[in-house]
């Protein structure tokens, strides 16, 4: 059975504003099919996000939404759900947007534990305003600003994300499709922080720069670098060379911000 | 069983033509054509990765 998406989008907002074969559309296809097997619904659920290409996304879905400043969306995020922890707080952005001018507020509400889901979508470059590299541009690569090649290491978001204390950490790529919505919908039943780091693809400002001249140029590399962690403990060192491993990565239970929080407000009060 | 293309929607990436399995799509100029739909096995391997909301696989 085809797939009913339009039902969970905002009518008439197709066709999106996504370049040809970019990644993001992969990515809300699979929001949409997460969101729908954990029963989630307007009067429940809020999609924030801060900006770039892929913060446009909570705008085109049937939810309560909030797009907000650039990095700012887990700050955002961390005031709808203390005000409201019986929400489903979802929050959908870039690489630059969250771990560049929003760095801080991410690997905060990462150590807060807070219950939330973060899908941080890793295209390796700030793809709105023309192709910046950022925070997760690999060494060498090339951007608008980096036209002799990156001399800055990289970051790991799922590595950042558990050493800032995120109780569950899952990495897919646009690429592997059925597993993004399966790892956001594990992300929304975990009760505490969970990220879901994808690799995606801008073909548009980072794809034709690096030798990846087609769309499907760059997703046959996403395909090619993605390794089970389940099957990365039979390969050599060499074989993992240059690869990235997906899949769930990390998971532990630790107490819940909001839950915390209430019980110095408990306190405060009196209450026994 | 059919497969739909919404041409409205289709920006023609052609991801969707270069990992069906079995070859069933085929690019005409800039928009998706079901070249083959005999060939087709209902994996929705397409519907699935495109990026536009722009094919749909109908299994019934
Ligand atoms: C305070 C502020 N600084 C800079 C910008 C410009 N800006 C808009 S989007 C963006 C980068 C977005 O990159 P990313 O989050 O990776 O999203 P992508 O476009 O790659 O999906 C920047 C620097 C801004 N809008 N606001
Ligand atoms: S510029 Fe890049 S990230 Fe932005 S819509 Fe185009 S392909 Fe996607
Ligand atoms: S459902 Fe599978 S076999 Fe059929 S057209 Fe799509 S990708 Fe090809
Ligand atoms: S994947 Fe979608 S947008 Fe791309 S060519 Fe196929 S139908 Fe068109
Ligand atoms: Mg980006």
């Amino acid at each position: 059975m085809a797939y009913d998406y339009e039902k969970s989008l905002r009518p008439g907002k197709l066709p999106h504003i996504w370049c040809p074969g970019c990644g993001h559309g992969i990515v809300m296809k699979g929001l949409l099919r997460a969101m729908d097997t954990c029963g989630l619904e307007k009067n429940n659920t809020a999609l924030v996000s801060g900006i770039g290409c892929a913060s446009r996304l909570p705008g085109y879905v049937d939810m309560c939404t909030l797009h907000t400043a650039h990095g700012r969306a887990a700050a955002f995020a961390t005031g709808v759900k203390m005000a409201r922890p019986e929400m489903n707080v979802i929050v959908m952005g870039g690489d630059g947007d969250g771990t560049a001018i929003g760095g801080n507020h991410f690997i905060h509400a990462c150590r807060r534990n807070i219950d939330m889901t973060y899908v941080i979508m890793n295209n390796f470059i700030y793809g709105m305003t023309g192709g910046q590299f950022s925070p997760c541009t690999p060494t060498g690569d090339k951007a608008s600003t980096t036209p002799y090649g990156n001399p800055d290491p990289t970051f790991d978001i799922s590595k950042l994300a558990i050493g800032a204390g995120a109780t569950f950490v899952a990495r897919t790529t646009a690429f592997h499709a059925t597993q993004i919505d399966k790892l956001i919908a594990e992300g929304i039943k975990h009760k505490g922080m969970a990220i879901i780091e994808v690799l995606d693809d801008c073909p548009t400002t980072y794809g034709r720069r690096n030798k990846f001249r087609s769309v499907v140029d760059m997703m046959k590399r996403l395909k090619d670098m993605a390794v089970p962690v389940t099957a990365a403990g039979k390969m050599t060192a060499e074989q993992l060379e240059g690869k990235i491993l997906t899949g769930v990565l990390y998971k532990e239970d630790k107490p819940e911000y909001c839950e915390q929080y209430a019980k110095v407000i408990a306190r405060a009060q009196g209450v026994k | 069983m059919s497969i739909e293309v919404i041409e409205r929607y289709c920006k023609g990436c052609s991801i969707c033509v270069e990992f069906c399995p079995k070859n069933v799509l085929e690019m005409d100029g800039f928009i998706v054509k079901v070249a083959r739909p005999d060939d087709c096995i209902k994996c929705m391997q397409c519907e699935l990765r495109c990026p536009d909301f722009a094919i749909k696989v109908h299994t019934d």
